[in-house]
């Protein structure tokens, strides 16, 4: 298949794997933003294949396991609702709210519909008149558009039983929050090839000419990855901090401007909290005035839900590479995917899912043999 | 009176941990693993059922009886490549076959919805009738139960089927050992994507269609071909995942899969890599595993390869000691994953 079977080719990895080891003289910390890139670092081991010297850590880049706790509390308290249909993506299913989660409620006789896609709400929305249908819409820059088309798909057809629960997120001001923390380590960025497909990578010159720091635009195949790292190494041992475009196949300069334009019109930034991590400034979107009757936080009265964290999780330093998954006590004991103790446990991209679905045998092996 | 008459002593299940059954403990994987193992085997525990097969073997005046059962709740009920009434046939039958059986028997229970229509459920026993024949089995028995419009999905069909084992040949879970070859019969995942595309409207440049297919005469060949046959197992819902986790655990042996031998048509993997599902969970229902002794395994695919459901079957793994209860994969790069058994159903992805 054109696009895959080039990108998962063993021989070129383990080629790109060996450059790596020949340029790399110095330790370097990677962070991948995306979890679906390290999803895909897990699922085929690319940590094993590089050198020890490069080290990489994993970003806070699952739409799902940022998803504020409040925001889960809301769509359960929703679903719960007799006259209300919520509709939302499979994974979000199963995140853990502070009592309970869209799943316990669908099984306690909630109308929670999973949907590939938000105009499925819509269409929902018209064949059921006396519903009140709600899309629990979060996600990235990657998501947002789609969010967005809905809502002025839904108001150009002045559809008054729908509306949407929206928890956006953006990549950069995260990437300036992590940086400037004091505990900070990264020194190099694999950027999320979908989100820069949607909206380009301009944003992305300012933060490596702001911190000095090397950012490559990358794709989601193990040999996207590797390039990605051996472009970060090359700048590394050059001392150079510029962007460059792994992912040129999809990404370009300027973005899908149509995309960003949909964007544009229905939302606007505002603070947003990111669930382990707390606010961080200018890095969510809300709607707009003039899309406010789509808005169910307005809609609704849900202002009284309060949420806590387990806390023994320690989602927090997982989503900001400050720890690994397997560095949590609780890993793979008292926190699995079937007894979640924080969203990285849950979503297929969540970080601490994908070192237990993948990797959890070398975990133990390199236990036993400490 | 005895002892086992008394409220509360006939029923010595323990509390589940949830307080709800949800979707998941339906999808085949680590949630329905809990609830026979908490609530059904507890209650009902005896030796043949404690097997945990697809079947049950009981011996009956010197004859050996295979026994299973199975309900089908698919939604559409019309697909490429089948319906619910062939699909009702066929899993018997298969459940049946891969215990070593001949299938004799079945019988048909049917739960309909209030409104269902006559002109559907006549064509659905038609495909039924045609399936049994085409299987050599007949449909001795049955029930009808209608409900009220709403309390049912159009139809339920359930079927219990029975046949004979032939002496000295026993297949089971627990017999997997160190060494042995994992056949499989052709590449996986057609079902599954066959039923989501169907039922999600998505439209491929050709229809896939779904692999549902009697392996009756598939697991006699194999059985024919070497007395060396630990354990056969069709592939339904969960994938070929679920089906090797299961064994790696009742047998307590590990199981390393090679990525590159393992068949995934392209248009599944195009859908899969759209919906962000892995093949290896996705449903089958023509397509079974043998475990085999490491020098029978070339005997037994060449058998495999003659028969005409079993054209592309391949090694795809080995039965190892080293982390048992563990399935890990050798990938296209080389290194190893765990191939984990999936806690509730597969969910696609949010981007």
């Amino acid at each position: 298949m054109k696009y895959l079977d080039e990108y998962r080719d063993g021989v070129i990895a383990r080629a790109l794997a060996q450059d790596i080891a020949a340029i790399a003289t110095r330790h370097w910390v990677i962070m991948e933003i995306c979890g679906g890139q390290t999803h895909t670092i897990m699922r085929y081991g690319i940590d094993e294949l590089l050198p020890s010297n490069i080290e990489l850590v994993h970003g806070p880049g699952c739409p799902v396991c940022v998803t504020p706790i409040e925001t889960i509390d809301k769509a359960v308290a929703l679903a719960m609702q007799r006259d209300v249909t919520l509709v939302s993506y499979g994974d979000m299913l199963r995140v853990p709210g502070s009592h309970s989660d869209l799943f316990r409620a669908k099984a306690r006789g909630a109308d929670v519909r999973i949907a590939y896609s938000p105009t499925e709400a819509l269409r929902i929305a018209r064949a059921n008149p006396t519903r009140k249908v709600v899309f629990l819409a979060v996600g990235f820059e990657t998501t947002a558009p789609a969010n967005a088309m809905t809502v002025w798909q839904a108001k150009r057809e002045s559809l008054t039983n729908f509306s949407m629960l929206a928890s956006h997120v953006l990549v950069p001001p995260a990437i300036r929050a992590l940086l400037s923390s004091p505990g900070n380590r990264i020194q190099g960025f694999i950027a999320p090839g979908h989100v820069c497909t949607v909206v380009g990578y301009r944003e992305y010159d300012d933060l490596a000419r702001e911190f000095s720091i090397p950012i490559v635009v990358g794709g989601f195949e193990p040999v996207d990855l590797l390039e990605a790292i051996h472009m970060l190494a090359h700048q590394l041992e050059l001392g150079t901090a510029c962007v460059q475009n792994q992912y040129a196949r999809s990404v370009s300069y300027q973005g899908n401007l149509p995309a960003q334009q949909i964007l544009q019109e229905v939302f606007e930034v505002t603070d947003q909290k990111w669930r382990g991590i707390g606010e961080i400034a200018q890095s969510g979107m809300r709607f707009r005035p003039e899309y406010a009757d789509y808005d169910a936080n307005r809609l609704f009265d849900l202002d009284l839900i309060s949420a806590d964290e387990p806390a023994e999780c320690i989602s927090a330093l997982v989503l900001q590479g400050q720890r690994k998954p397997i560095e949590c006590p609780a890993f793979a004991k008292r926190c699995t995917p079937e007894t979640p103790l924080g969203a990285p446990m849950v979503s297929s991209e969540g970080a601490c899912a994908a070192y237990y679905r993948y990797r959890r045998h070398a975990v133990a092996a390199s236990q036993e043999s400490r | 009176m005895s002892a086992n008459a008394i409220p509360g002593f006939t029923c010595p299940a323990p509390l589940a941990t949830r307080d709800t059954v949800l979707l998941g403990h339906g999808s085949g994987g680590k949630l329905s693993g809990e609830l026979v193992r908490d609530i059904f085997l507890p209650a009902f525990a005896n030796p043949e059922l404690a097997q945990l097969n697809d079947q049950a073997v009981v011996t009956i005046g010197g004859a050996r009886i295979a026994i299973t059962t199975d309900t089908f709740v698919i939604r559409p009920l019309f697909f490429p490549g089948g319906d619910i009434g062939s699909l009702a046939v066929h899993g018997t039958v298969n459940d049946l076959a891969v215990g070593g059986a001949q299938p004799l028997f079945l019988s048909a229970a049917f739960i309909i919805e209030e409104g269902f229509s006559m002109d559907e459920l006549r064509r659905i026993v038609q495909s039924m009738q045609g399936a049994a024949r085409a299987a050599g089995v007949q449909i001795v028995t049955g029930d009808t139960k209608v409900v009220e419009h709403g309390k049912g999905d159009g139809l339920f069909i359930n079927t219990t089927g029975i046949g004979l084992v032939p002496a000295g040949c026993v297949l089971s879970a627990d017999r997997a050992r160190a060494g042995d070859r994992i056949l499989i019969n052709g590449s996986i995942g057609e079902h599954g994507i066959a039923i989501l595309a169907q039922r999600e409207g998505l439209e491929f440049e050709s229809t896939i269609e779904s692999d549902c297919a009697a392996l009756h005469s598939l697991c006699a060949q194999v059985l024919q071909a070497s007395s060396e046959v630990r354990c056969l197992r069709d592939l339904t819902r969960g994938g070929l995942s679920s089906a090797l986790n299961e064994i790696a655990a009742q047998s307590r042996i590990g199981i390393e899969l090679d990525e590159s031998a393992i068949d995934v048509r392209e248009q599944v993997r195009g859908a899969c890599e759209m919906l962000g599902l892995d093949p290896l969970y996705v449903a089958n229902e023509g397509k079974l595993i043998a475990i085999v002794a490491p020098d029978a395994a070339e005997d037994v695919l060449a058998a495999m390869r003659s028969h005409p459901l079993g054209r592309n079957s391949e090694i795809i793994g080995t039965v190892t000691e080293s982390h048992p209860n563990l399935v890990t994969m050798k990938t296209s790069l080389g290194t190893a994953r765990i191939v984990d058994m999936l806690a509730g159903d597969q969910l696609p992805r949010i981007c």
